[in-house]
């Protein structure tokens, strides 16, 4: 829980959790926050500008840009969370016994995973959504794929490291059974490393859902995505550039919250990979320095 | 040098081998029959049994899938991919014109983002910490956050449409690379630039530094020295730079109606055209594998202490 | 009396990032043709105090104060000149040969660069200066040396290139930042012994850092000892072995003879302990 705790002294970081937690509440409680029906189409309406009633405008089929934005938190943020997680739990299952168990499991489990890592993430999506159709599934499904194998690698990393603590030696010798071991030992220290890979994919994730959804490979229409909804504007782009701005720069938000957040999560955990924390790294040195005082010979 | 560059090319045949039985196993994992498919793609109003049952025999999807695998795997090292299930006519004829359209524009993009790359990374890890440092850093995390897509309507509007600089969309002259590659360029430099800069400021506390400016040498060979130590990280992710790219191009290949391999297989995904994506994943994946043995051998000509493995 | 090479006054430094004080006030001086032996536990400042004196510390730290080389403040140089000077009058044997050198490049390359950077001779010249550099310092077959890459030599035969350079490049003052650190007793022995035969040829000044009071003993004239930061002893060789005066000097000698009575007491009997 040290993570927090440094996260929380800094104050950019702490804006971006607050924007990040701010966005989950608004997506879970879209019907809540969202002031009108996201699908309501009112063509008398079309491409209104900002007005009271309806604070960002109206889109090419006259409904609420502001709804459509809230609504669109559920696909473009919320559901890449549930892939995310899917994700990063086969790839931790996958990890963890790898990396605990080493030997004959570690090199099958590492063979299959290479293979899965020589198809490019990219291609891998577009062939799952080939086979299986678009549709908002298929390609959280398709990423769930995609990204588990990367999981795994960087889990296992992390894992073999703590396996092979003295600790969990003495816990097997007194005869502990695996599970229990891996579940009170290995588990809660590899969070945080978890912790860390899963926030850098989630920005890129959910960039890659909504360019997903921009060429209509995802939701379908007349369900409220960000990417989506710039497809639509793109649409009309030449004749009314100002649709784009709302979902384009909802995306950014997130994206930019969620990327400073992994970057602070990174840093609060490991000291010596602060890019400009020569203080922190000098007086990590000097202090080793004191403790190691070499015998004079 | 010449034993390695043998053993770890060997090392990615069988490799290739199961990717390229994945991938032909990948189109019989789908719901839809691929006779189905087949008759689907063609608009055939209604599909019935005997109708499939036929198409199946007409198109040979009835032997064993061994034997259609193998037959498959060879016609495709002859690049003979099989027919789109849409239009009927042979995969490469549709196939290879997108791949050299998506080829160009990946390899100049490239050289625009390994440069762009290099440049900013030393250029900040020199300036670490400093304004400049921080700016770069902060504009490139704005930049990176944007949507490829619409990054790309952005400068469009602004070049094409309101300065009318550059074409807006198509193919057609040098001018219209220019904004595909800016917009790729920055995405992706955006993201390798800091693995130059971490990559040397690793290597400033090292004590070659030290001891290069000991002997006195001016700081241009204490930064070649950098560099070149540097670059073997830098190497290893420049090399998967060309073969990402060729897979990812596929929204900025859309937004700018760019006849590559993006625009081709997003329609060959709407119209459940099989033959088109399975030759689509096999390429990527074969060219995947194929500069991952190339940066792993520039890496050993880099560092000689890699070469003792394998 | 001879002239002094080197004196150091005032030598303040400190981490302006942090704000720590590394060493608050030092002076001492190297006389022309002596060596000067800095001894000390790890974190004690000695390796900080050379790199000031070459001023080749990091960026955040900086020092104040006079240091002035045959009469010359090398704190008031500008970099370009200072940079001609280092490696030409004054130049560093590093402690760990394996990462001084450059791992990608072979040692020819960077010996060459480094004379190169110095001497406006040819290229046959230059390699048949390191070449016979590095005949002096008992380097067999220099020619496959020069040829090698740092990973695929010993600590020892990086250490001798080091002196090599050093012997090429003819310096006023040597700075040896702990040297035989980093080698295995029998290599430590034939550097030592290069490094005297060094200052015997060239007659160049050295200042040797250790904490190893054996081959001080061997190497030094004078000894000046340092713990946290400041300069707790300074005299000669014999005085500081034989009648320290601080009780931490006495302490460093006194365990250090203690160790060898110990050992000397086990290999031949009590009266070899106490010769």
């Amino acid at each position: 829980m040290n993570i927090f705790r440094n996260v929380w002294k800094d104050k950019l970081a702490f804006l971006s959790m607050s924007v990040v937690a701010a966005i989950v509440i608004v997506g879970l409680f879209a019907p809540v926050f969202a002031p009108h029906d996201p699908n309501e189409a009112n063509m008398e309406l079309r491409f209104a500008s900002a007005s009271w009633e309806y604070w960002l405008g109206n889109d090419h089929l006259g409904r609420c840009i502001l709804s459509r934005i809230i609504y669109g938190i559920r696909p473009s943020v919320l559901w890449v969370f549930v892939a995310l997680a899917a994700s990063a739990a086969i790839g931790a299952a996958v990890g963890f016994l790898a990396g605990y168990f080493r030997g004959r499991t570690d090199a099958v489990l590492m063979r299959i995973c290479d293979v899965m890592l020589s198809f490019p993430g990219y291609v891998m999506s577009l062939a799952v959504v080939g086979i299986l159709g678009a549709g908002l599934d298929n390609i959280l499904i398709a990423f769930v794929l995609m990204k588990w194998a990367w999981f795994a690698r960087v889990i296992r990393t992390s894992v073999m490291q703590y396996a092979e603590a003295d600790y969990v030696r003495f816990s097997r010798a007194i005869g502990t059974g695996h599970i229990a071991i891996m579940a009170k030992h290995v588990v809660p220290v590899s969070l945080p490393d978890i912790a860390v890979a899963s926030s850098s994919a989630f920005g890129s994730m959910i960039l890659q859902i909504s360019g997903f959804s921009f060429l209509g490979l995802g939701i379908q229409a007349p369900h409220a995505e960000w990417g989506m909804m710039l497809n639509e504007a793109r649409e009309v782009m030449f004749s009314r550039p100002g649709l784009m701005l709302a979902p384009g720069l909802a995306i950014v938000i997130v994206v930019s919250a969620v990327n400073f957040l992994s970057d602070a999560l990174q840093t609060a955990l490991d000291p010596k990979l602060m890019k400009s924390g020569k203080k922190r790294q000098e007086q990590a040195a000097a202090a080793s320095a004191r403790l190691e005082g070499r015998e004079v010979a | 040098m010449g034993g390695y560059i043998v053993r770890r090319s060997l090392l990615s045949i069988p490799l290739l081998l199961v990717i390229s039985f994945l991938t032909f196993a990948l189109s019989h994992l789908s719901p839809l029959d691929p006779a189905e498919a087949v008759l689907q793609a063609q608009g055939v109003p209604r599909i019935t049994e005997e109708l499939i049952a036929a198409t199946k025999a007409e198109l040979g999807m009835d032997r064993p899938f061994l034997v259609r695998y193998a037959d498959w795997l060879v016609s495709s090292l002859k690049l003979d991919f099989g027919s789109s299930y849409v239009t009927g006519k042979p995969v490469w004829s549709l196939l290879g014109p997108a791949f050299a359209n998506t080829l160009k524009l990946t390899l100049i993009s490239v050289v625009a983002i390994i440069v762009m790359s290099i440049a900013l990374g030393v250029l900040c890890a020199l300036r670490e910490g400093k304004w400049t440092d921080k700016s770069v850093r902060g504009v490139s995390f704005l930049l990176t956050a944007m949507p490829s897509y619409w990054l790309a309507a952005l400068l469009i509007w602004y070049f094409s449409v309101k300065l009318d600089w550059l074409p807006t969309s198509g193919m057609d002259s040098y001018l219209s690379y220019v904004l595909p590659v800016i917009v790729l360029t920055i995405n992706y430099a955006g993201i390798y630039f800091r693995v130059v800069r971490s990559s040397m400021l690793s290597q400033l506390n090292e004590d070659y530094v030290l001891y290069g400016r000991a002997c006195g040498l001016p700081e241009r060979n204490i930064t070649m020295r950098l560099l070149r130590n540097s670059m073997q990280v830098a190497v290893s992710v420049f090399g998967m730079a060309i073969p990402i790219l060729l897979g990812s191009t596929v929204v900025v290949e859309n937004v700018f109606a760019w006849p590559g391999l993006g625009t081709l297989t997003v329609n060959a995904i709407l119209g459940r055209d099989f033959p088109i994506i399975q030759a689509y994943v096999l390429i990527l994946a074969a060219a995947f594998v194929l500069f991952n043995t190339v940066s792993d051998v520039i890496n050993a000509a880099l560092n000689p202490k890699l070469r003792k493995e394998l | 009396m001879a002239a002094n090479v080197l004196e150091v006054s005032h030598l303040h430094i400190w981490d302006s990032h942090t704000g720590r004080t590394i060493v608050p006030d030092s002076s001492f001086q190297v006389k022309e043709g002596g060596c000067l032996a800095i001894v000390g536990e790890s974190g004690s400042g000695k390796s900080v105090t050379c790199r000031a004196v070459m001023r080749l510390n990091k960026n955040g730290v900086r020092h104040s104060g006079d240091v002035l080389f045959k009469g010359v403040n090398l704190g008031e140089l500008p970099e370009k000149e200072m940079r001609k000077w280092r490696g030409k009058r004054l130049c560093m044997i590093m402690q760990n040969g394996m990462r001084a050198f450059d791992p990608s490049r072979v040692i020819g390359a960077q010996c060459r660069e480094t004379l190169a950077q110095h001497y406006d001779w040819s290229r046959s010249d230059i390699e048949a200066a390191v070449i016979g550099a590095m005949e002096r310092v008992m380097l067999k077959e220099p020619a496959s040396i020069m040829n090698k890459h740092p990973h695929q030599l010993s600590g020892g035969m990086l250490q001798r290139v080091m002196i090599a350079l050093a012997i090429a490049l003819e310096p006023d003052l040597i700075i040896a930042d702990e040297p035989t650190t980093a080698l295995d007793a029998i290599s430590q022995y034939e550097v030592v012994e290069q490094l005297l035969r060094l200052r015997e040829d060239l007659g160049c000044s050295m200042i040797f850092v250790s904490h190893d009071l054996g081959v001080v003993r061997k190497v030094a004239d004078e000894v000046m000892v340092m713990k946290d930061g400041e300069i707790v002893e300074k005299g000669t060789s014999e005085a500081i072995f034989s009648e320290a005066r601080h009780p931490y000097t006495r302490y460093l000698v006194g365990s250090k003879q203690a160790l060898s009575r110990h050992f000397n007491r086990i290999m031949g009997g009590e009266a070899v302990a106490h010769r």
